[in-house]
């Protein structure tokens, strides 16, 4: 391990990891998903593993909980063969004195390949990416990004509705607080497609002409036109920070009530990054329909992330190159 | 016409409140004893092509002595100041325990007279600077505190503030602000904005400042006190202040380095160095700081050195603290953005914001000039075509929380002497 | 083979440049009808025959070999035909992290291997690692009762201990040379840096 100037500003080459949405272009998302076909097939297999990882550590920092993708993400390391460890740092030990940084380095000084990070505050990835050699996957950080995620959401997509050039997408619910959201809106501009935010203006980041979308403050008008209606996760801790007066009047305007659901186009699909609250941003019923593909997200979760792991570590060229090559 | 100087500062363009003067400076002992041509001494400074000014005098830096000496001591703090040029220095009360009582206020004292700048301290407005109690201000300025502030915070109850002036200005001191209204600001680390969206950090919007600068304008006229407005960061701010200073209000201002270079742009890889409150904003408000300090709204550039170890400034960027490094930077940023840049501001202008305005917010009879026979010799020897990269190596400071690494400026101080004694010889401190 | 390695290997791209022709394409057929019959005298049949076609070389190959097979057991319907499958060995490859390779091909294997007879088919068989990645992924599918390899072209240089056992023809090279196969041909050639 090649000893680190402390506070040294050392420019991160995001080649090497996936920290952002924002960091890969239309042709390398093109790429991971194609890839995710593979180990689609892969895990249809009676013996869903290859080798292609063999040999490599991969360690799950979580510092927050989170054992769905936690979980996600190690079976996609096991079935490439590779080996895992998991640290789930409660965020108490860390304000303790234990500094990410301390933390990170111990584990690195056992010998490891990829670090899959999740953590509370925004930007934690990155800076995780300025202390160790070892490839960095961000599996969601404080508002900011969760980029896997995303590239599920639009395989899922994809499998259902071909090219989304040009397909219109509905992100509903509590953008400016969720991570989901923001590698969405990446995404989806990156592919082509149209995406329209839906939210009171609470619950909207301060300035949306960061990104190229447009805004609605009602979702009736929004239904008919849409190919995606993607729900965010209301938390009932909005309410205390007075961003919305209640759950109930959050539903009346922004749930995807039966009645609601009905004015969606026969094709269109309904999203959540789960877990959901029924009966808040969704009618529990409206989950069960046929064009919610909300189980489907998650079954493909695996296979993103295998294809994820499988480019950056054992491809032999990570995300630039596969773009330097393909034009 | 022979003299028994100590040393001649030789050749150097002499710039003061008054104007400038190629000529030559003579200091014996604590004073000058000359300023003309052909002048002898026991020992020459060679200033040719140099600027020689008034030492220079920071109204608001972070010595963090007591409570936080792994981060910066008054020694080194007032370090890195000499080697800034700077002869003067007001240590900001937010240290642990903080200067809220004579006990504390000697300490400081104590500890910064051996020390290479000549330390001055603030004392808090309120008792522990919590914004509730008012602290003894009059035992306070009877040991020579002229400027009060609670700065890290400001305070937000408006009828405390309001009693703080009327008290204030019965003493002849100055209240000085950090002017954040806590409950817009609360939980937010950068600027509320397009970057902030995208980096998905909570910011606070100019208006947390603005509210407060509008609050204390307003008390400022009914009370009749002397209120000083540190660190302006917004355009909103300035035009304010714009207002007040043309309606005949007695209010002064300051603006640090950072935010007449940085823009809340560089939060983008959140390093933590660049987190800082007031935060950086946007690139309308570094140019209104420019155009404020060239038009003389803004009274002072102000460093607002604030060091942290690296330790803490490798936190999480919502968690680490707040504060950037700044006396060694000062002077050459204040050359590369405000002189060379679109803000187009006179150089003598520049040393007037850093020496003799602040000199006189301060109340600091000795220090910022002007330069003639019988005042004290605190002054600086700067070479202003000197270019030169800031390195990462946080100078002096015991700490290295540098934003501007890699940046290539101009302007560098040769030489500094503090009431006499060269405490800076070719850019090496000699103490 | 070649078309694999003209894309992996050093420097990767290029131009082959064709410097004889080695086989014409009724050499093919021909060659392909022998083997055809090799196969079935082997294997007393086609009972329990499964023909697995690699990426990207080997699955004409394999489909041109199960039509020649049908054809001379006089099977009309594919449903009785015998079955083929492709499999894209980019995952199994033992130079990981070494040389850029992506899976781009499918893996169909549309029957169950358990106790089958499989014949690997690839164009040419070289150093052999890729047939040892095969391996490893066929039996990760299934057990078969017998593994044996077809290959149109065997070149030689192998750096591990595979045998072909059905070789349409043996073939000299030098190490540097590059031998493409297609339905209509096989070539030596190199290949020019561009």
């Amino acid at each position: 391990m090649t000893a680190r100037l402390r506070n040294a500003a050392t420019p991160v080459d995001t080649s090497r990891h996936l920290l952002s949405v924002g960091d890969l272009d239309r042709d390398q998302i093109a790429e991971l998903l194609d890839l995710t076909d593979t180990f689609v097939e892969v895990g249809q297999r009676s013996i869903p593993k290859v080798p292609a990882l063999r040999g490599r550590t991969v360690v799950s920092l979580f510092f927050e909980d989170s054992t769905r993708t936690r979980l996600s993400f190690d079976t996609a390391a096991k079935r490439l063969s590779a080996d895992t460890m998991s640290f789930g740092v409660s965020s108490s030990s860390v304000n303790k004195g234990e500094s990410v940084r301390d933390t990170i380095e111990t584990i690195e000084a056992m010998g490891i390949d990829a670090v899959i990070v999740r953590h509370s505050s925004s930007g934690v990835p990155a800076q995780i990416a300025r202390w160790t050699d070892a490839v960095v996957v961000n599996a969601g950080d404080g508002w900011h990004q969760h980029p896997t995620q995303a590239l599920l959401d639009a395989y899922t997509a994809r499998s259902h509705l071909g090219d989304l050039e040009g397909r219109s997408i509905a992100i509903v619910g509590d953008v400016k607080h969720s991570r989901v959201a923001r590698s969405n809106i990446e995404m989806f501009t990156a592919l082509g497609a149209h995406v329209t935010l839906v939210a009171p203006p609470t619950l909207l980041p301060p300035d949306t002409t960061a990104w190229d979308v447009s805004v609605s403050h009602e979702l009736d008008p929004v239904l008919p036109r849409i190919d995606v209606c993607y729900l965010l996760r209301m938390q009932s801790e909005r309410m205390t920070e007075a961003l919305i007066p209640t759950l109930r009047e959050y539903t009346a305007g922004f749930g995807l009530t039966s009645e609601r659901a009905d004015r969606l186009g026969a094709e269109a699909l309904i999203m959540h990054p789960g877990p959901m609250n029924r009966g808040v941003e969704i009618a529990s019923e409206v989950a069960e329909r046929p064009n919610a593909v909300i189980t489907e997200q998650v079954a493909n979760g695996v296979a993103v992330r295998m294809a994820v792991l499988f480019l950056l570590l054992g491809s032999g060229r990570h995300l630039t190159q596969v773009h330097e090559e393909a034009s | 016409m022979s003299s028994a100087a100590d040393i001649v500062i030789r050749g150097g363009r002499i710039v003061d409140e008054s104007g400038e003067r190629t000529a030559d400076l003579a200091i014996s002992g604590d004073r000058i004893v000359a300023v003309g041509d052909g002048l002898e001494g026991d020992r020459v400074v060679d200033a040719g092509g140099c600027l020689v000014t008034p030492g220079l005098v920071d109204l608001h830096t972070h010595l963090r002595q007591p409570g936080r000496e792994e981060a910066e001591t008054i020694d080194s703090g007032a370090r890195a100041a000499a080697l800034g040029g700077y002869t003067a220095v007001l240590a900001m009360p937010n240290t642990t325990p903080p200067i809220d009582s004579a006990a504390v206020v000697r300490e400081v004292l104590e500890l910064g007279r051996p020390a290479p700048c000549d330390v001055h301290t603030t004392a808090a407005i309120t008792v522990g600077r919590a914004g509730e109690q008012l602290a003894p201000m009059g035992e306070l300025a009877a040991l020579g505190v002229r400027i009060f502030t609670d700065d890290g915070t400001g305070v937000q109850d408006d009828r405390l503030m309001r009693r703080a002036m009327e008290y204030a200005s019965g003493l002849g001191i100055t209240l000085a602000q950090h002017c954040e209204v806590s409950s817009l600001s609360e939980g937010t680390c950068m600027h509320e904005g397009e970057w902030s969206s995208r980096l998905g950090l909570p910011g606070q919007p100019s208006e947390a400042e603005e509210l407060m600068v509008m609050r204390d304008i307003a008390l400022a006229r009914l009370t009749g006190a002397r209120v000083h407005f540190q660190h302006m960061s917004t355009a909103g701010s300035v035009a304010m202040i714009a207002a007040a200073k043309a309606g005949g209000l007695p209010v002064t201002a300051e603006a640090a380095p950072h935010h007449f270079t940085l823009t809340d742009a560089c939060c983008a890889g959140y390093d933590a160095t660049f987190k800082v409150h007031p935060p950086l904003r946007a690139v309308s408000d570094v140019a209104a700081i420019a155009a404020g300090l060239a038009s003389g709204v803004l009274d002072a550039i102000a460093t607002d050195h604030a060091p942290h170890t690296p330790e803490d400034k490798e936190r999480p960027f919502d968690h680490a603290p707040p504060g950037m490094l700044g006396l060694e930077y000062a002077l050459a940023l204040a050359f590369t953005q405000l002189v060379d840049g679109e803000a187009a501001m006179a150089e003598s202008d520049v040393i007037g914001a850093m020496s003799w305005r602040p000199a006189r917010i301060a109340g600091l009879e000795h220090h910022g000039g002007p330069l003639v026979a019988g005042a004290a010799a605190n002054l600086c020897v700067i070479d202003p075509g000197a270019r030169w990269t800031i390195d990462d190596s946080g100078g002096a400071s015991r700490s290295r929380n540098v934003p501007y690494v890699g940046r290539e400026v101009r302007g560098r101080v040769r030489h500094t002497f503090l009431f006499g004694e060269q405490v800076v010889s070719d850019g090496e401190a000699q103490r | 083979m070649a078309e694999r390695e003209r894309r992996l290997t050093r420097p990767y791209g290029g131009v082959f440049v064709a410097r004889s022709q080695v086989m014409d394409v009724d050499d093919i057929h021909r060659a392909l009808r022998r083997m055809s019959h090799e196969i079935l005298e082997r294997n007393h049949g086609l009972d329990d025959v499964v023909l697995i076609g690699l990426q990207t070389g080997g699955v004409q190959l394999a489909h041109a070999l199960a039509s020649t097979l049908e054809e001379i057991e006089e099977i009309d319907d594919t449903e009785d035909g015998v079955p083929v499958g492709t499999l894209d060995v980019a995952l199994y490859r033992d130079d990981i992290g070494i040389r850029p390779v992506l899976p781009e091909e499918v893996t169909a294997i549309p029957v169950d291997l358990d106790g089958r007879v499989v014949v690997l088919v690839d164009d040419v068989l070289f150093t052999g690692r890729t047939i040892r990645a095969a391996l490893d992924a066929v039996i990760d599918f299934g057990r078969p009762r017998i593994v044996q390899l077809a290959v149109m072209v065997d070149r030689g240089h192998r750096e591990l201990p595979i045998r072909p056992d059905f070789v349409g023809k043996n073939l000299p090279t030098r190490r540097d040379e590059l031998v493409d196969v297609t339905m209509q041909g096989v070539e030596l050639g190199e290949l020019q840096k561009s």
